[in-house]
């Protein structure tokens, strides 16, 4: 791996010295120009990546497959047997202790408690439970740390979703892409250093929102570009027609002739600048591409991420792209995958959700670890909240539905730094509330961060005056998840 | 450390910037310490930033009793040695806080390591050098009312032409420095155009001003560009920006509003040139004049602009909370540049406002009979109450400003107060459901009091505003203009004059221009006119060596800042060159090509905006403003170029240089369809190509091209001439951009080699540039 990784750098530094190259008279000038730009071009020395690791990093990219909706802790991970004994039990006040309801059954007359459809049982040397609608994933667990006790102060979508993304509930923060981008900087010149993938499954979809990845007010340099693997696999990214590669390039020559000009007579360094993002952005119309073309995956890639990975804009393809993707450089992957929110028709919605994200999350692992990234590329796979132990709506024979819970769900993470095989915190037998080992919003974040090698409280950044920072005032590290 | 060896140069030299930006990541001014040291401008940054987050006005969370934002706590005695005192005037080494920033105890150093906040050796020796020098404290500056200064003298051969210079040049002598010759008159007519109109200036214009060797040719063409109906538009988009205005509710499923007629009074008001003080008012609390008009009931959706959610479930009074939070915000930011956000859930930790003092500003805007949530998508209303319907016969008689073409009623969202509905509470921790004390409607004393003579509500709100006596309206107001035209503002902060925002760096040219503002009437066009007839204003944009190493960031103004043109405006200098430009005011939002799936790739599914519906035909054309704003998808060739998503009030937008920014430029259709109309009727004209090629190069660049500059774009030209001609395939393909009509030309082949140039042209870094 460390070969393959050093093979690949040094392409990217012969295609910058390639297209240097290219550019024919002053050529040699420019390069030293642009070297120099990165230190002193732009005017606001904030704004620029920090570029380097407060202290040694144990993970150098994150991968969030974020399951947009909220799925079941109740069907996936967290097993909780009591409920089918209950099942139509009313919730017991002491359990519940008055918090708070969505408008949505607030004014139900009845909790009734409701037991997973789905048979759990245990795997891997951790023996951790899994549903049986994760085959997959249930074939992994060794590699996994399932986190039961997260909790949220959000209860419904929009607000929640944005906490977890950005760390506020309202207010326009930069997401936790963007601080990274910031604190980190990209590996790899011709990308950008935080992308997003999108996709909907076939169950209650909630939307998302490009605050989600938004820059805030960090530099836009770091907001959150999407990718797809279809034709324009970035906005904007291909030339027009009747245009081609060469005649891109004549025009930049000239333009870097004229823009060279203007910078001799005026002296505003922002010029260089200027030349140089074009410059980048020629390079991204060579390497994205050429990273987003799924077809040359070999036969044995695309069985561990299922034949979906093939059609563009599935969950699966969104898998495969985003291991491409990381394994370019590209510091934040942030995936989000739509259709979780089971409000009614729990069993029939979570099996065809299941079916989408199972095969391609638990293949996305596989590849990771036979390419010797696993190590350094820290895997996030989960909601942003979890859902009711009652009933929502009528309960009978066959189907049921669950609102939503803040109050304690599950999700897992693998990889860079991550203790494999391990199930974290726990809830109490009714699946409602947190016994042991709470870890909260704030908490992951900084935990993440600090697998990423940043402390929390120093990546700030000044603002209106006052220094801003992805966990707002609070997080703990967990680490207890830590290898 | 072998592992990152192979990452390379760009890495090391990363590593680099890693450490330069780790030993500068506050904003404090200069490394030396001041031969004498002023309060305000030396001290009160260090305290602010280094010490009040627990020794400042917030009370909950002080420690040990003390604070040092005033000068009885500093002066005080400690409170477990009551022999010490904090501060001894005069004697740095018997002030205790000297000792606790310059030991090397870290068990008593201050700030503590814990708190990763730490002082510098220069921050030190000031603090020590103001105890030497007495200790006097100041209040902060901008919590005084601004009073005139007189004019400062400088030297007549400088040229100064109105007294904006006669700051300016005096604070540059001061500095060793001095005004760059005015700029040429083609540079200087674009950027005025740009500036007021956002329009570029016509080839018959650039003409028109080149031969007039009047005197007042300037005068004439300033006097010009603000009687234009175009001045109300780009006036307008800024003012979008600070009213979070949107064409949707924001929010999950992101429904439809129509807001648009209160965009559209805005460019009345603007056109119309309203005084700020009624521009203001009107917004503000319109409904609460006597007998108000329907034109003042339409400016109060300035307050209903924020976001509404449609998410069901959610509970409503968590949300109705949050509405009246985002407008007490966007009244603190938008008029006053104080964060009162900060105090929502505790006291301020650096200016002094209370967490009371929060609610009871956000009492003045907690009496509207509304509802948290706005119940289904499917059915919910594009304006939720209190609301106003416009209809035709409102537009032919009293709103004729808005361009209203449909027949059925609009409805916008308006202000409405209904006296007894609740009473305002003190939230704990700013928590919706945590309710304690009741507030009445007050302003913070520190900033000025809240008199009886004022209505207690919304009206008597703006009055306090605008008080003479109020220190921050007409500061804040003019300091906004100033950085939209310089693209930096006096108070460099522009949405932050509180004890952590910068301090001015021109304060008596701040304090002369507000007071003359507000004696002008609020005048805006006057203001401006002001602005732009300066010398400074009208300055060459080249910078020396001397001015680049002395004056990097322009502080001292001593040459006029290359500022990219906003998103917005870019789309306005191309379209409008390319003479395909609809000039079209107001009206419903418009929405023109937009890259495939970017409402579908995001939408729940859910209401009327889940799929993006292209419209054709002259809507295409319109100027950017008029972009229909779908909050949670906001248009990414705009959102590329930094304009606000108007998920809140912003005051500034960030100016930055991304290669997304050079994709849009390049491959957006929008632009490629402009640089195709314009080649091709270039190419159907008469003239030589040389002829050709200077008029398309005049009307993107807005000047003439040198020979040089003329002789390197035929060469281009004939090269690109060439490929095109033996292919007639790639040169339809190539002409096919847009929608817009084609326009035939003898040679096709010729308007594709035009075409290219305008491309190269469209993509310039001068035609960017205001």
């Amino acid at each position: 791996m460390e070969q393959q990784e050093k093979k690949f750098r040094l392409n990217v530094t012969r295609r910058r010295f390639l297209t240097g190259a290219g550019l024919g008279i002053g050529s040699a000038a420019l390069g030293t120009l642009l070297f120099k730009d990165q230190l002193f071009g732009a005017h606001d020395v904030q704004s620029l990546p920090l570029g380097i690791a407060q202290f040694a990093p144990k993970a150098k990219r994150i991968i969030y497959l974020f399951q947009n909706g909220a799925p079941s802790q109740l069907e996936t991970f967290d097993y909780k047997p009591l409920l089918n004994k209950m099942h139509g039990e009313e919730l017991p006040a002491s359990i519940r202790m008055g918090q708070r309801l969505t408008g949505m059954t607030a004014y139900q007359e009845k909790f009734p408690l409701v037991g997973s459809t789905f048979e759990f049982s245990q795997h891997g040397q951790s023996g951790a439970w899994v549903s049986e609608l994760f085959p997959h994933m249930a074939s992994i667990v060794d590699e996994l740390c399932f986190i039961r006790s997260m909790n949220t102060e959000a209860i419904n979508h929009d607000p929640a979703l944005t906490f977890f993304q950005t760390g506020a509930q309202q207010g326009n923060r930069p997401s936790m892409g963007a601080w990274v981008s910031y604190g980190l900087g990209s590996e790899n010149s011709n990308m950008p250093s935080f992308t997003v993938l999108l996709s909907r499954g076939r169950g209650n979809g909630q939307g998302v929102y490009s605050k989600l990845w938004t820059n805030g007010f960090l530099d836009s340099i770091h907001q959150g570009v999407v990718f797809s693997s279809g034709e324009d696999p970035v906005l904007y990214l291909n030339n027009p027609p009747g245009h081609d590669r060469q005649s891109r390039r004549d025009m930049l020559d000239q333009l870097e002739q004229f823009n060279a000009e203007s910078f001799e007579t005026i002296g505003d360094p922002e010029i260089n600048n200027r030349i140089q993002q074009y410059e980048m952005s020629y390079r991204m119309q060579s390497a994205v591409p050429e990273l987003t073309d799924l077809t040359k995956e070999s036969d044995a890639t695309i069985k561990l991420y299922g034949p979906d990975c093939l059609v563009p804009g599935t969950y699966a393809a969104n898998c495969l792209l985003a291991r491409k993707l990381s394994e370019s450089g590209v510091r934040f992957v942030q995936l989000y995958h739509q259709g979780w929110d089971t409000h009614g028709n729990l069993a029939g919605d979570m099996r065809m959700q299941a079916e989408d994200v199972d095969r391609a999350s638990a293949g996305l692992i596989k590849d990771l670890k036979q390419r010797g990234l696993l190590d350094e590329t820290l895997v996030i796979w989960g909601g942003e909240f979890g859902r009711t132990n009652y009933c929502q709506g009528k309960l009978d024979a066959q189907n049921y539905g669950r609102d939503h819970h803040p109050k304690c769900f599950t999700l897992w993470v693998a990889g860079g730094g991550i203790r494999p095989g391990t199930v974290y915190g726990e809830t109490d037998e009714f699946g409602y509330n947190i016994v042991k080992d709470p870890v909260s919003v704030h908490d992951f974040h900084a935990t993440l961060l600090h697998l990423m090698g940043i402390d929390h409280e120093q990546l700030t950044y000044r603002h209106l005056g006052r220094r801003y920072r992805l966990t707002d005032v609070a997080g703990n590290i967990v680490p207890g998840i830590i290898a | 450390m072998s592992k990152r060896l192979t990452f390379g140069l760009a890495t090391l030299i990363l590593i680099g910037i890693g450490f330069f930006v780790f030993s500068d990541q506050t904003t404090m001014g200069e490394a030396t310490v001041p031969t004498t040291v002023d309060f305000n401008y030396h001290v009160r940054p260090i305290l602010s930033d280094r010490c009040f987050k627990c020794h400042g006005p917030d009370a909950n969370k002080r420690e040990a009793g003390l604070r040092l934002d005033t000068e009885e706590g500093a002066f005080a005695v400690l409170k477990d040695n009551p022999s010490q005192h904090v501060v001894v005037p005069g004697d740095p080494l018997s002030s205790e806080l000297y000792h606790r920033i310059s030991t090397s105890d870290t068990s008593e150093l201050m700030p503590p390591p814990s708190s990763k906040l730490s002082l510098t050796t220069t921050e030190i020796a000031i603090i020590k050098k103001w105890i030497e020098q007495g200790a006097g404290y100041k209040r902060h500056w901008s919590f005084i009312a601004p009073e005139k200064p007189s004019i400062p003298k400088v030297d007549r051969s400088l040229n100064p032409k109105n007294p904006i210079d006669h700051f300016v040049f005096a604070k540059m002598e001061e500095m060793g420095l001095s005004p760059n010759e005015l700029a040429d008159k083609e540079r200087l007519l674009k950027r005025v155009c740009m500036d007021i109109t956002g329009l570029p200036p016509s080839i018959e214009m650039q003409e028109w001003f080149l031969n007039d060797a009047s005197e007042n040719a300037y005068e004439k063409i300033v006097d010009e560009l603000l009687s234009s109906r175009h001045y109300g538009e780009k006036m307008a988009i800024a003012w979008m920006d600070i009213a979070r205005y949107a064409d949707s509710h924001g929010y999950q499923d992101d429904g439809y509003r129509t807001m648009w007629p209160w965009r559209d009074w805005v460019i009345h008001a603007f056109n119309k040139n309203y005084a700020f003080s009624k521009f203001l008012t009107w917004q503000l609390a319109g409904d609460l004049l006597p007998h108000p008009s329907k034109e003042m009931l339409l400016a109060t959706g300035f307050n209903r602009n924020h976001k509404i959610t449609q998410e069901g479930g959610v509970i409503d009074e968590e949300y109705r909370i949050e509405y009246v939070t985002d407008r007490t915000n966007t009244f603190g930011k938008a008029f006053m540049a104080i964060t009162l956000e900060c105090a929502k859930c505790h006291d301020h930790k650096y200016d002094p406002v209370s967490q009371k003092d929060y609610y009871s500003m956000f009492a003045f805007f907690d009496r509207v009979p509304e509802k948290g949530l706005v119940g289904d998508i499917q059915l919910a209303s594009p304006g939720d109450p209190p609301n106003m319907k416009i209809s035709t016969q409102d537009v032919q008689h009293v709103l004729s400003f808005i361009n209203k073409k449909e027949e059925s009623d609009v409805t916008v969202m308006i202000m409405r107060d209904s006296a007894d509905i609740r009473k305002t509470r003190v939230l704990k921790r700013g928590v919706y459901d945590q309710p304690t004390d009741t507030v009445n409607m007050n302003t913070p004393a520190s900033i000025l009091g809240f008199t009886s003579s004022y209505e207690q509500n919304r009206l008597g709100l703006a009055k306090w505003l605008l008080s003479p006596a109020h220190p921050l309206t007409a500061r804040v107001y003019v300091n906004r203009i100033w950085n939209d035209f310089f693209g930096r503002g006096l108070v460099k902060t522009v949405g932050d004059f509180g004890m952590q925002g910068e301090l001015p760096t021109h304060p008596e040219l701040l304090d002369w221009l507000a007071v003359d503002f507000r004696e002008s009437g609020w005048n805006i066009k006057r203001l401006i006119k002001l602005i732009v007839t300066s010398a400074t204003y009208q300055q060459s944009e080249t910078r020396s060596k001397k001015k680049q190493q002395t004056d990097p960031e322009n502080k001292y103004y001593s040459y006029f800042p290359r500022i990219r043109l906003s998103a917005e405006l870019q789309k306005d200098l191309i379209l409008s060159a390319a003479g395909i430009l609809n000039t079209e005011i107001g009206g419903p939002s418009v929405k023109p090509y937009q890259p495939k799936g970017v409402w579908e790739s995001t939408t729940s599914g859910r209401g009327e905006l889940a799929r993006y519906v292209q419209d054709n035909g002259e809507k295409l054309y319109r100027r950017g403003l008029y972009h229909f704003i779908k909050r949670t998808a906001p248009p990414p060739s705009l959102l590329i170029m930094d304009a606000s998503n108007r998920d809140q009030c912003e005051v500034t937008r960030l100016r930055t240089n991304t290669p997304l920014q050079a994709l849009v430029l390049m491959n957006d259709p929008q632009y490629l369809e402009a640089a195709r109309v314009l080649a091709q009727r270039t190419a159907a004209s008469t003239g030589s190509i040389r002829d050709k090629i200077n008029r398309s190069f005049r009307k993107l660049v807005c000047r003439l091209p040198s020979d040089n500059e003329l002789n390197r774009l035929e060469a281009y030209y004939q090269r690109e001439y060439k490929k095109y001609k033996g292919n007639k395939e790639r040169t339809s393909a190539l002409l096919s951009a847009g929608e817009y009509p084609q326009v035939s030309a003898p040679d096709p082949a010729e308007a594709a080699a035009l075409m290219q140039i305008n491309q190269m042209l469209i993509n310039l870094d001068e035609t960017t540039i205001k």
